[in-house]
């Protein structure tokens, strides 16, 4: 570390657009362009959004736990289910996997960085700005009421006032373009940046999930971001796009939502599937099961997710030769699907199954997921989806997808490289206690949502009447909440004794099979001291063990894991200098506060908007500007 | 699975599928006192959604418990125990096995889709011999009419006869809404500039419960409505006098109540047929309100004490209420609600 900074210290260049000289404390924060740092900080900003989303569940399931209950009006119940939404959705699973894709994809191709380390700390500022922006409306007139889906033309002629889906389209706006800059980012990260020898089927599984996440989100976004701003327009200027009255149709917003909101799907539980792929070979002490078909399914799930979007609409009434297309493209998603579950359970079968924290939780993934999956195909019924679409069944089929799948893949992810960020191993004991508190509260919660649904309890009712038969199981659930809220509790207590008094964990704790490991734990700054040369999947793994005739591993040097020759640290100093890593930057933070800024001025003042684009301006000049140096 | 499944653990795998299913079964086949129950069919047309749920439903099962079970075994089996450190055969795939789990499902569900799209188009087709009924939504109640007979106009109880398909025309006055009564069909939703159809069928007379789907704003809870089936001759019955014009309250305070009605804001959004002042539209028609067992979007049973609540302030009874609160707003005094409670339970 010390190094750099002196290199920065002593560059030749002291004009207005210099580069900042700290790279550690606060400053060293707010101009970092490394992808390590930029990953840590989308993880904690997202972990601590993922706080406020579980205190609007909480709100939710205490208002929900009897009936007829006055714990919250009708108005704070839709803007706390709406919230919820947007914040799960697009405020935390989504930068969850930017954080796993910010620190692991160059890692785990062998590079220094991403290709653009820039842009990429640009990317996050942009959703920092677009987060607080979205909750900065609970204090400037309302939070967003329209659902997470905002369907027109509710949104745009059914509120009482438009203030809340202001805030959504321009929010939402704001964290398209941080989820867009990315995906360039990465792609392109990917293409260009891998290994010499590291070919795309050497690629770690993760990878590949995390290439077509970003590839999907490259074409995704930019169709959300047209809805919204037809929806910003009729919201704001009075244009028609959704008003039915002056020949708009708000049907119209429904396929343009929904063409983004599947393919949306798919980038929330991809990442984690990726996820899943690393930790099961890992602990399971085999390869993953059929590596070229789970990468082909990763890809045929990402070309046919665009092709299922109207199951969201079977009850719109696009008759039934649209119903009976949508019904069986979205049975055959289903396909690739379950081929990746095989595959895991393939993984798993005749293995030595270590059950770790990171294993229980990737376990957890898939039994949960399996459900999921299962109610999802039932979904593709349409005549049962015209009973089931809008009841509680639903809610319980996406919350075993992305809670049950994505969340528990993404604390699977958390546990297992918690060790590579900080070179210390959280607490296994109180990991446990969160896997069964976790898994326990969240059958608890959404199990009984099945039944309900069946049963006919409806969607984003604030209130069920007495009488109608909801009353036992919405009790189970609201408990339920409230043990999933006690495992997250377990998780921050981890964390802190962990940073406080955690075990060291060496450079490979795990006995891992990928590239990543064979660094120290906790990354140096540069990665790798010297680019890998990749000659195997699992190169590290290779590295350590060979297979014998009958194909059983065996170490390739006696005495096990330690093969990896580490230099003498006095070799190192005489034959590497550090490598020369980009330098820190300011504009990426300037550019970026001013977007929200032209967000307020949209809604608020339109002089604001003017400051903020000038504040974008100067960024981005800054940026052009700048030295190398 | 790579290698041979284990036969020790089948019959307890039986056992478990069975104790699963049969609490699957138990959890959802409870009906009574779930009036909104998907389960429960009481029509043709959701006893076709039913037969096919049935289907699907017992298929899933058997993948859960086939998928699940295959994997606690492996779980099982294939633990590391105590001091075995050597490591297992690293098995890296195998393409006869995944091409069998990839063509399976695939099968499985093309047989699946057969029913499925048959029952989609059965479902649209207009049965023969069908009854028309317009229904409108509205934020946040339904307005019924019937064009087979003139000037029948009611809200949110849809009266229909029992044993013959009715075909509903379903339209939005301003936003999204979604038409629902599980017990006899699925649910279609209701669309501005659009028109959609829905086709509906009771066996037998009853009163089956209802709601909006689609979530419509501040009291997207508070539009419910109901479904009541009669038979043939008492459905022709009610039609009639539904269609005739509403009868002059006798005097006393019914009548007090009529002219405060028609004198004040209530005839801006409400209609009483054989009123000439009464002709809104923007409400509910209220020609024969007092037939009616529940009001405001069928929230409210229509008890003395409901209406009284309701006409001060329907703001506070129903979230974002378009009626004023008669007291604040429209100026009315205790003793003008009386009147016009009495006036409202004159119209049969």
């Amino acid at each position: 570390m010390a190094t750099v900074t002196e290199a920065i210290e002593s560059s030749p260049y002291d004009g207005p657009f210099r580069r900042p000289k700290s790279t550690s404390g606060l400053v060293g924060w707010l101009t970092t362009v490394d992808h390590k740092k930029i990953g840590i900080l989308y993880g904690a900003t997202a972990l601590l959004f993922f706080i406020a989303g579980g205190v609007e569940a909480l709100l939710l399931r205490i208002q929900l736990a009897r009936p007829e209950n006055d714990f919250l009006t009708a108005d704070v119940y839709n803007r706390m289910f709406t919230m919820h939404g947007i914040t799960m959705i697009f405020l935390v699973v989504m930068p969850l996997g930017a954080a796993f894709f910010n620190y692991l994809i160059p890692l785990m191709i062998g590079a220094r960085d991403v290709a653009f380390p820039r842009l990429n700390a640009f990317s996050y500022w942009v959703f920092l700005g677009g987060g607080i922006f979205i909750y900065s409306s609970f204090f400037l007139g309302g939070a967003p009421n329209a659902g997470w889906f905002s369907y027109a033309n509710l949104s745009t002629q059914g509120l009482p006032d438009q203030v809340g889906v202001n805030f959504f389209a321009i929010g939402l706006q704001i964290t398209g373009i941080a989820s867009l800059v990315a995906s360039v980012n990465f792609v392109t990260t990917i293409i260009n940046l891998r290994a010499p020898g590291m070919s795309f089927f050497k690629m770690p599984m993760f990878v590949w999930m995390s290439l077509v996440t970003n590839f999907l989100l490259m074409f995704a976004m930019p169709v959300i971001a047209v809805a919204l701003f037809q929806l910003l327009f009729d919201s704001m200027f009075g244009t028609n796009f959704f008003n039915p009255a002056a020949g708009g149709d708000p049907l119209l917003w429904q396929h343009m939502f929904w063409l983004f909101g599947h393919p949306e799907v798919y980038i929330l539980i991809l990442p984690a599937m990726g996820i899943v792929s690393e930790v099961l070979p890992t602990f399971s002490r085999k390869p993953l099961f059929g590596y070229q078909i789970v990468a082909y399914s990763g890809i045929a799930i990402g070309l046919m997710g665009w092709g299922v979007w109207a199951h969201h609409m079977f009850a719109v009434g696009l008759g039934p030769v649209a119903n009976s297309a949508f019904a069986l493209s979205t049975m055959f998603i289903a396909v690739p699907t379950g081929v990746k579950i095989f595959n895991w359970m393939g993984t798993m079968w005749g293995g030595k199954i270590r059950f770790t924290t990171p294993m229980l939780m990737s376990i957890g993934f898939v039994t949960m997921f399996i459900i999921g999956g299962l109610s999802g195909v039932t979904h593709s019924i349409v005549p049962a989806d015209y009973q089931q679409t809008d009841t509680y069944y639903v809610v319980a089929h996406f919350h075993y997808v992305l809670f049950g799948g994505a969340i528990f893949g993404l604390f699977s992810g958390i546990y297992y490289w918690w060790p590579k960020l900080s070179g210390k191993l959280l607490s296994e004991r109180l990991g446990k206690t969160q896997f069964v508190l976790m898994f326990i509260g969240f059958n608890l919660t959404f199990g009984p949502m099945h039944i309900l649904g069946l049963q006919g309890m409806q969607r984003r009712y604030y209130r069920y009447q007495v009488g109608e038969g909801f009353d036992f199981w919405n009790m189970v659930e609201t408990v339920g909440a409230f043990i999933i809220a006690l495992s997250v509790l377990v998780f921050i207590i981890n964390v802190i004794v962990t940073r406080r008094r955690g075990k060291p964990s060496g450079d490979d704790p795990w006995d891992a099979r990928t590239i990543e490991w064979s660094i120290p734990s906790p990354t140096p700054h540069y990665n790798f001291l010297e680019i890998p040369v990749v000659k195997e999947r699992d190169d590290f793994w290779h590295k350590k063990y060979s297979e014998d005739e009958s194909g059983k591993a065996v170490p390739v040097v006696a005495g096990g894991q330690d093969v990896e020759e580490k230099p003498e640290e006095g070799e190192v100093a005489e034959e590497h200098a550090e490598p020369h890593m980009p330098k820190p930057s300011y504009w990426p933070l300037v550019a970026a506060a001013g977007i929200p800024l032209i967000g307020y001025g949209l809604m608020f003042q339109w002089v604001l908007a003017g400051i903020g684009a000038a504040v974008l301006f100067v960024g981005i000049y800054g940026w052009a500007m700048e030295p190398v140096e | 699975m790579p290698s041979g499944s284990d036969p020790v653990n089948r019959p307890r795998l039986g056992k478990l599928g069975m104790a699963l299913a049969s609490f699957a079964l138990l959890a959802t086949s409870c009906a009574q006192g779930t009036p909104l129950d998907t389960l429960s069919p009481e029509g043709p047309i959701a006893r076709q959604i039913d037969d096919l749920w049935k289907i699907v439903f017992y298929l899933a099962i058997a993948v859960f418990v086939l998928v699940e079970g295959l994997l606690v075994i492996s779980l099982f089996r294939f633990r590391q125990r105590k001091g075995d450190t050597e490591l297992p055969k690293q098995t890296h795939g195998n393409s006869r096995l995944e091409l069998a789990w990839t063509i399976a499902p695939a099968l499985l569900l093309a047989v699946l889709a057969v029913p499925t799209v048959l029952t989609i188009f059965a479902l649209a087709r207009e049965q023969p011999n069908s009854l028309h009924i317009t229904v409108t939504g509205s934020q946040w109640w339904w307005r019924y009419d019937y064009p087979d007979y003139e000037g029948l106009v009611t809200a949110n109880e849809l009266h229909i006869p029992a044993g013959r398909p009715i075909r509903l025309e379903l339209k939005s006055a301003d936003i999204i809404h979604s038409f629902w009564a599980p017990r006899l069909a699925g649910k279609q939703d209701v669309t501005p500039g659009r028109t959609n159809h829905l086709n509906i069928e009771a066996d037998r007379p009853g009163t089956y419960e209802g709601a909006c789907v689609e979530y419509c704003g501040l009291s997207h809870a508070n539009m419910r409505l109901k479904v009541i089936a009669h038979d043939s001759a008492d459905f022709e019955r009610w039609a009639r006098a539904q269609a005739a014009d509403a009868s002059e309250p006798g005097g006393g305070p019914a009548a007090r109540g009529k002219r405060i009605f028609e004198e004040g804001q209530c005839v801006s959004c409400h209609a009483i047929r054989g009123s000439e002042a009464s002709t809104g539209i923007t409400g509910p028609d209220l020609t024969h309100f007092a037939s009616r067992t529940t009001f405001a979007g069928g929230i409210f049973t229509q008890t003395e004490g409901n209406l009284r609540r309701w006409l001060s302030d329907a703001p506070a009874q129903k979230p974002g209420s378009k009626m004023p609160a008669g007291i604040s707003e429209m100026g009315l005094t205790e003793d003008d609600i009386t009147a016009l409670i009495a006036y409202l339970q004159s119209l049969q």
